[in-house]
């Protein structure tokens, strides 16, 4: 029964997050791939022609994974630290503090709303770049595993930012001051391989740029990084994540008094 | 059979040192129609949050129909419904959805979760606004959304903090009329409200908490029997050139065709219009000065006052 119980719960509540960016899909879904197209044109298009080759590939073929990883990185957690913020604000969260639904599995619940829109989103990205660069896919399954696996990561992270955000400005602050500059040095738009040797280390302790690299592995067959490494780092932060947020909302940690 | 709720020394410190809780012990029996009363601050909505799992208690016990909230939180949370005192709901959200949610949340399916949603906003008389964001919806129509919404999974405890406020009067009756019904069908209900007038309608039983303290728990009619004096107005229908000196009633005046009039629990009032009669005054009409409820509140609540 129980199981049962859980599994319509936690339905209900992938069902309701869904719903809730659907409902708003010019503010989630559109901008994202209307942004990404701008990328192209201009990082790709523009001044990707005067950049010539990175790691042997076209710039406009390189940057592809790392805009896509990107957007999916961004959205994942813009969904989650959005959504559990504003039911804490409006306290439409005690929706799901009364009733018997255990914490790891409103934690799930948010996570898969995070996970739903990063695929939605990437998915638009991905067509986007077709007018832009021809579809190349070297290995469907680490594709996949890494898209899904960095989104339930970033999803976490939006939701821990939910659970100690107090103020709508909370809300950007880890996405403005940390998750962009990391995206961004994370090797979307770079070979790291380019940088000095010191730079070269201090890019290890990025963990996007294992992220990036394993979704162009993916994509293209190219990685700075070794995949299994990337997968141990991504694992492992889901881990903590998980159990950190899960510490959280057993302590009631913003959501009870 | 277990009590539908049973406290027993509750305590609850928030961090600041602040003692909502001291300690407090109460029973409800199943079916019970039982109000919880108090002014602002003394406690209510503190337990109420920690018998719904939204405050975390300091210590004590806190059991539903004989469930643990600490052991069997689970089979506690999902005897319980909730009404709470502000809006909580995702005001974007449509009507239909935040009650089918709500079912989706105690495991109910989505199916059935629409029948009953059906049911209960029909019987609500918001069915024609299931399609409509919340935040459309008035004052009224939000506070019985939030009662749909509680009743959805059919508990066998419901608890409304103030299910009332900011109601106009006819709403509030086939509010009333809705909350006789469900506790007619073997319900139990919990209210507080600042209505005292409310809680007298509904309730047979009644606490009243104050500082964190239980200072009255006893059944409606007994409460009101300890009414000792209780004040009437009196509209008069000439002016009086002086006030009438009664035998066994005190009168004051309120203005010159308005009289108020106390009489002891021992008196009756046919013997104070026989007195007025004797006196020469005429009463157009006679009532209540304050809801005798009211009346008992506020001495009690002033007795609890530190000195």
């Amino acid at each position: 029964m129980n199981l049962r119980r859980n599994w319509i719960a936690f339905q209900t509540i992938v069902i309701k997050e869904v719903l809730r960016f659907m409902r708003i899909w010019v503010q989630t879904v559109l901008p994202p791939a209307i942004t990404t197209a701008l990328y192209f044109i201009i990082f790709g298009g523009l001044i990707g022609s005067r950049i010539g080759e990175m790691d042997g590939l076209r710039y406009m073929d390189f940057i592809v994974p790392g805009l896509i990883m990107m957007t999916i990185i961004t959205n994942s957690y813009a969904n989650v630290v959005s959504s559990f913020y504003g039911s804490k604000f409006q306290h439409h969260i005690e929706e799901m503090l009364v009733a018997p639904i255990p914490n790891a599995l409103i934690i799930l619940g948010f996570v898969a709303g995070g996970v739903c829109r990063g695929l939605t989103v990437g998915v638009a990205v991905t067509l986007v770049s077709l007018l832009f660069s021809p579809f190349s896919m070297h290995n469907l399954g680490v594709t996949l595993s890494v898209v899904l696996l960095t989104s339930v990561l970033f999803s976490l992270a939006g939701l821990i930012n939910g659970i100690y955000a107090k103020s709508f400005d909370d809300i950007s602050i880890i996405p403005t001051f940390v998750l962009t500059p990391l995206t961004y040095l994370g090797g979307v738009f770079y070979s790291i391989t380019m940088l000095p040797e010191f730079w070269q280390g201090v890019s290890h302790l990025n963990p996007i740029l294992y992220m990036v690299n394993a979704f162009r592995y993916g994509l293209l067959g190219v990685s700075d990084i070794n995949l299994w490494l990337s997968y141990a780092i991504i694992l492992g932060f889901i881990a903590a994540l998980f159990s950190f947020s899960l510490y959280l909302l057993n302590k009631g940690h913003g959501i009870r008094n | 059979m277990p009590k539908a709720l049973s406290i027993r020394n509750l305590t609850k410190t928030y961090r600041n040192g602040f003692q909502a809780l001291k300690g407090i012990d109460l029973d409800v029996e199943p079916g019970d129609f039982f109000a919880l009363l108090g002014p602002n601050g003394a406690g209510k909505s503190t337990t109420i949050g920690i018998i719904a799992s939204l405050v975390n208690k300091t210590g004590g016990e806190v059991s539903i129909f004989g469930h643990d909230l600490d052991r069997e939180k689970d089979a506690a949370k999902a005897c319980l419904g909730l009404v709470p005192q502000e809006f909580n709901f995702n005001s974007f959200e449509p009507v239909v959805e935040i009650v089918v949610n709500q079912a989706g949340y105690y495991g109910i399916p989505r199916r059935q979760a629409y029948e009953r949603a059906e049911r209960y906003l029909k019987e609500l008389g918001l069915w024609e606004k299931r399609h409509e964001t919340a935040r459309t919806l008035s004052g009224g129509m939000k506070r019985r959304l939030m009662i749909a919404r509680a009743l959805v999974h059919e508990p066998q405890l419901l608890i409304l903090d103030e299910p009332t406020a900011g109601v106009d009067i006819e709403i509030r009756r086939s509010m009333w009329a809705f909350l006789r019904k469900i506790n007619a069908e073997g319900r139990t209900i919990i209210l507080t409200t600042h209505y005292l007038e409310e809680a007298e309608n509904l309730c047979r039983n009644i606490a009243i908490i104050d500082h964190g303290e239980i200072v009255e728990n006893t059944t409606m009619k007994g409460l009101l029997g300890k009414l000792n004096v209780e004040t009437f107005v009196l509209d008069l229908a000439r002016p009086l050139a002086q006030l009438p000196q009664l035998p066994r009633h005190t009168l004051r005046w309120v203005d010159e065709l308005t009289l108020e009039a106390d009489i002891r629990k021992e008196d009756s009032v046919n013997q104070l219009f026989t007195d007025l009669a004797a006196a020469d005054v005429q009463v157009l009409s006679l009532r209540n000065k304050t809801n005798r409820l009211e009346q008992l509140f506020m001495n009690l609540v002033k007795e609890n006052r530190p000195s």
